[in-house]
């Protein structure tokens, strides 16, 4: 196991005022599976929470020297997990494998995974598992127009759960869905009303996990919204601020340096629009596929598959972005690749790389 | 530091292969650690071209950016650098800027 994997997962559930959070959690810590869980909310709602290990947090956030407030450290949060640890350490409570948080209805998760991630002592101890938000298939799209706070909990999501389709109609929902997959078209959306809850399909499959990691990627891969054309944008056609989704799909191998110099310098300049990557690369001189997976300025540790899951071989990146352009960042990834493997004006490459890169293109879903 | 288990240090920054060798098996033998710094360094100093900015390895434990008025700063990885870098010449370094994607282009054909 590595280092990484051998961390406490975090995950945290989301999601605006009464679209079913605590519901979800309370089906959820029914099962077996999570009967290790510690588990932190932020308020103490109408449905009650029977656990042995559940903590209030009141919120709070803390701003960094730099005022990004996009790496705001949750104050709160990290005295209840630096403390939730001490105390399994010193035995006052049980060691449990897993931290759940539930957080308030007008939550910006985005504060909370960076805690998580950055935390110089947190990031020690504890790593970020699925970000899983409930939409409530009656309210959420009225919710997604009026509220940012709605959307950016769509946005970052890892699981996307329609709460209370049973009360909506198919209008309705349909309408929600393509709403959700145009906002984040890397999440898994799940209908509570139709679609097993069980703890592995929401919480527990990650990336990071080594034994569902293939899994999860398969979800990836088959999800409709990869496939269906939705993250097909005209260029352009997005307002200044608005928050939209889209896969950039590569064919051609990318060096790994190149990639490193590009994105480092993209999250230096943009992560505060940047709300979540995810990918699947090819990378030049490595036989597997590499997992990257980032939270605004924050990347995980890459990681990687044991095998390509198809045929497929093009590197596959999913941005879920606030008001940054498609094509600009095509072209910059595409600009960024060719300095690793520059071409003579004849197409032939003049640098004695093990595997040149000709004519880099990008192709579209 | 980790002031609950006395742990020094990061996990390393997620670009750099050797703290992810799993993930990056099989390229080891063709980037070793040093070919590695050196590599980054390389792809660096292109971009950092167009801004009057160098780079340099430092005894393999950091790297040292020099502006074009030679006021430097040490920084030990990518994400210090772009920021370090920004703080030097006063203005933001954007790799979604079509003018520095033109030069890069340039640069790249036919060198």
């Amino acid at each position: 196991m590595t280092e990484y994997a051998a961390l406490i997962p975090v995950n945290v559930i989301t999601g605006f005022l009464g679209s079913g959070k605590t519901t979800l959690l309370q089906k959820l810590l029914a099962s077996p599976q999570l009967r290790d869980t510690a588990v932190l909310v932020n308020e103490f709602g109408e449905v009650g929470l029977d656990h042995h290990l559940l903590e209030n947090v009141a919120e709070g956030t803390l701003l960094l020297d730099n005022g990004c407030l996009c790496c705001a450290l949750r104050g709160d949060l990290q005295e209840s997990l630096r403390d939730l640890f001490s105390r399994r350490e010193r035995g006052e409570i049980p060691r449990f494998q897993r931290v759940v948080i539930e957080t308030s209805g007008l939550a910006d998760p985005v504060p909370i995974a960076y805690t998580v991630l950055a935390e110089p002592v947190i990031q020690h101890h504890f790593r970020l598992g699925n970000i899983v938000t409930t939409i409530d298939a009656v309210n959420g799209r009225g919710q997604l127009d009026r509220n940012s706070e709605s959307v950016k909990q769509a946005a970052v999501a890892d699981r996307l759960i329609l709460t209370k389709t049973d009360l909506a109609s198919a209008g309705q929902v349909n309408a929600l869905r393509m709403e959700l997959r145009r906002l984040n078209v890397g999440a898994v959306l799940i209908d509570s009303g139709t679609d097993d809850l069980d703890p592995e399909r929401l919480l527990t499959d990650d990336t990071y996990d080594e034994v569902s990691r293939a899994r999860e990627v398969d979800r990836w891969l088959l999800d409709e919204g990869l496939n269906s054309g939705i993250s097909e944008h005209k260029h352009g056609s997005h307002a200044h601020d608005e928050i939209y989704s889209f896969c950039v799909k590569y064919d051609v191998p990318l060096d790994w340096t190149a990639f490193g110099v590009w994105m480092t310098m993209l999250l230096n300049r943009h992560g505060d629009k940047v709300l979540r990557i995810k990918g699947l690369l090819n990378v030049e001189g490595v036989a597997t596929p590499v997992l990257i997976n980032g939270v605004q300025h924050i990347v995980h540790p890459p990681t990687h598959l044991e095998r390509w899951p198809d045929t497929d071989r093009r590197s596959r990146i999913i941005f879920i972005v606030r008001g940054l352009s498609q094509h600009r960042i095509e072209a910059s990834l595409s600009a960024f690749n060719m300095l690793a493997n520059p071409v003579s004006l004849a197409g032939v490459p003049v640098k004695d790389t093990a595997q040149p890169a000709l004519g880099a293109s990008l192709s579209r879903p | 530091m980790c002031s609950l288990c006395g742990m020094l240090g990061g996990r390393g920054h997620w670009t750099e292969t050797a703290t992810n060798a799993e993930t990056f098996q099989g390229r080891a033998e063709s980037h070793t650690w040093h070919r590695e710094r050196q590599d980054r360094a390389r792809l660096v100093n292109k971009v950092l071209k167009y801004y009057g900015m160098s780079l340099n390895d430092w005894a393999a434990t950091s790297f040292v950016l020099r502006s074009h008025t030679g006021q430097n700063s040490i920084v030990s990885n990518l994400t210090e650098m772009w920021a370090a870098a920004e703080s030097l010449i006063h203005r933001e370094c954007d790799p979604l800027d079509e003018d520095l994607l033109s030069a890069l282009a340039e640069d790249g054909v036919g060198r």
